[in-house]
């Protein structure tokens, strides 16, 4: 047994291994998982000076409560999250996005996300984690991945190896801005709907339910009116694409979706807002806005340039 | 041979074969995705093909829907790559216990218990698509005298393993998981097997399948 651990001491509500995800798999079924936020991922692995695919801890809404045993190490959180040290009996308070060094005996407390979804716990090494067709993202669903396909769990142990021997001071001043406008494009069965309906689903808002989670975001507003069939003969789906229900509810698929779908597809949210679409959690409230092409692709590029200068400014 | 390709957001193609189910469409569409297997074309990520649609998801940092909707259209196709032709007997168990639906079958169909198994085991289904949950395979065609709805309300949890029929298709339950489909009876056989690392699905697009009956007393045996 490895001398470098954590322990479980609490699960937190959906904490599962993620990497960059499991890609060539849609055609017998297998979602693409990996981490819902992908810059914040990013930012966690390379805070700790790893590889860019290395596997992270995410978790959602509240995070797991970790007991450390083992040499010093070099961790930090990214996201938005409130989260503790208790050493010897006190409450260290951090900050997110810098590297923090945990001591044997440390209980590292990821008490919750504010106002956000999911957050990332990185360290300086590497989690020993299984992994399946090339990647140990988690997938609860078809049970593979990284602990055996499972969240995690009281009591259970998480071993550690490649413990960095320096510990970096890398940090980043970044603060995750959140948006209520998510930019689409408009979908292959744009015209399965009405006029009024196109109308109603691009002014008004919808409540993001409770029933969220890794494999999509349902919606709540106002019903949208189909035309032609609330049924098409099942086909491929991606992750963002925006499906609407027989009941004329939207569903958002996110990255542990199914693989094939059999409802009218309005519109695809576009790349550049994926990561802060998934970090909007229940109760709030989202808008959509149709945007083409072109200006999508080239959002996405700036938005990309953005995620190399924050890594760039890592110090 | 691809009707259409437009764009599905601003990762992806979405490539339209036409709007009927068939096997000379669907086989098509496998033909392509077979070639796009073998073609390496900068940026895929993943290739979906469905009944008479194929996704092409790609990584928007490497290529992007005009570059790689050119190499799709340019592609040769090459012969023969449309169906591995593999033939695949999966044996099923109909007792009482796993056939959650006959009863319901025989009063929607008016044909009794023995037809609708003599029926159902006599022909052989092809493989149009897997996916929705890992593996799942969608098979078709189903005898016109099989052809009956989806249950009004889904099941929450059908056990996995299980056979469905609806329309002219049937299929299997990889996992547990919700689902409306006429449940006829169950499989000892784990079509996807998430212990395996390489070629974890037993069933592929292209592949034919054919059904046959087992007693409860095979059926445990080939559970041990």
């Amino acid at each position: 047994m490895n001398k470098n651990y954590f322990e479980v001491l609490r699960p937190g509500i959906n904490s599962t291994f993620q990497d960059n995800g499991r890609n060539n798999f849609y055609h017998i079924g297998i979602p693409f998982s990996g981490a819902m936020d992908n810059r914040n991922f990013l930012l966690a692995n390379t805070i700790s000076n790893n590889g860019i695919n290395n596997p992270v801890l995410e978790f959602a809404y509240q995070g797991p409560k970790l007991k450390y045993i083992g040499e010093n190490i070099s961790i930090n959180v990214t996201g938005d999250v409130n989260f503790k040290i208790i050493r010897k009996n006190k409450n260290l308070k951090f900050s997110c996005y810098e590297n923090i060094v945990l001591e044997n005996n440390d209980c590292l407390d990821i008490q919750s996300t504010n106002r956000s979804v999911y957050g990332y716990l990185s360290i300086g090494g590497t989690f020993e984690v299984d992994y399946y067709l090339n990647s140990c993202s988690t997938n609860t669903k078809a049970k593979i991945g990284a602990n055996s396909g499972e969240k995690l769990e009281t009591g259970q142990i998480i071993q550690l190896k490649n413990i960095k021997k320096i510990l970096p001071k890398n940090k980043i001043e970044y603060l995750n801005s959140k948006i209520e406008n998510i930019r689409i494009i408009k979908g292959p069965h744009f015209d399965y709907f009405s006029k009024d309906a196109i109308d109603s689903f691009f002014s008004n808002e919808f409540n993001v339910t409770k029933l969220s989670d890794r494999m999509g975001i349902r919606l709540k507003g106002p019903k949208i009116n189909n035309i032609k069939n609330t049924n098409i003969k099942s086909e491929g789906l991606v992750k963002g694409v925006i499906q609407i229900t027989a009941d004329g509810d939207p569903i958002v698929m996110l990255s542990d979706h199914g693989t094939i779908g059999g409802y009218p597809k309005i519109g695809v949210v576009i790349s550049a807002d994926y990561d802060k679409l998934v970090q909007i959690p229940p109760g709030s409230k989202i808008k959509f806005k149709e945007i083409n092409l072109k200006d999508a692709e080239t959002i996405f590029k700036l938005y990309e340039m953005e995620t190399q200068n924050l890594i760039s400014n890592i110090k | 041979m691809i009707k259409n390709i437009s764009n599905l957001g601003d990762a992806a193609l979405y490539c339209d074969f036409g709007t009927e189910v068939n096997k000379e469409i669907n086989r098509n569409v496998i033909n392509y995705f077979n070639n796009l297997r073998d073609s390496n074309f900068l940026g895929i990520t993943n290739i979906t093909p469905s009944y008479n649609k194929l996704v092409i998801s790609f990584d928007l940092k490497l290529t992007s829907y005009a570059k790689l909707k050119k190499q799709v259209e340019n592609l040769e196709l090459k012969k023969n790559n449309s169906s591995k032709n593999n033939l695949i007997k999966i044996p099923v168990c109909c007792a009482e216990e796993f056939a959650l639906d006959i009863k319901r079958l025989q009063k929607l169909l008016k044909i009794n218990e023995a037809k609708i198994y003599e029926t159902f085991f006599s022909k052989n289904y092809y493989c149009y698509m897997t996916g929705f949950i890992a593996g799942m395979p969608f098979l078709g065609d189903m005898d016109k005298s099989l052809f009956a709805k989806r249950l009004e309300t889904p099941r929450v949890k059908v056990p996995k393993n299980s056979i469905g029929i609806t329309e002219q298709f049937c299929n299997i339950y990889t996992f547990e998981s919700p689902g409306g489909w006429n449940i006829i009876g169950k499989t000892p056989v784990d079509i996807f097997d998430n212990k395996k690392n390489t070629e974890p699905n037993l069933i592929n697009p292209g592949d034919t399948i054919s059904f046959y009956p087992i007693s409860k007393l095979e059926y445990e045996k080939k559970y041990e």
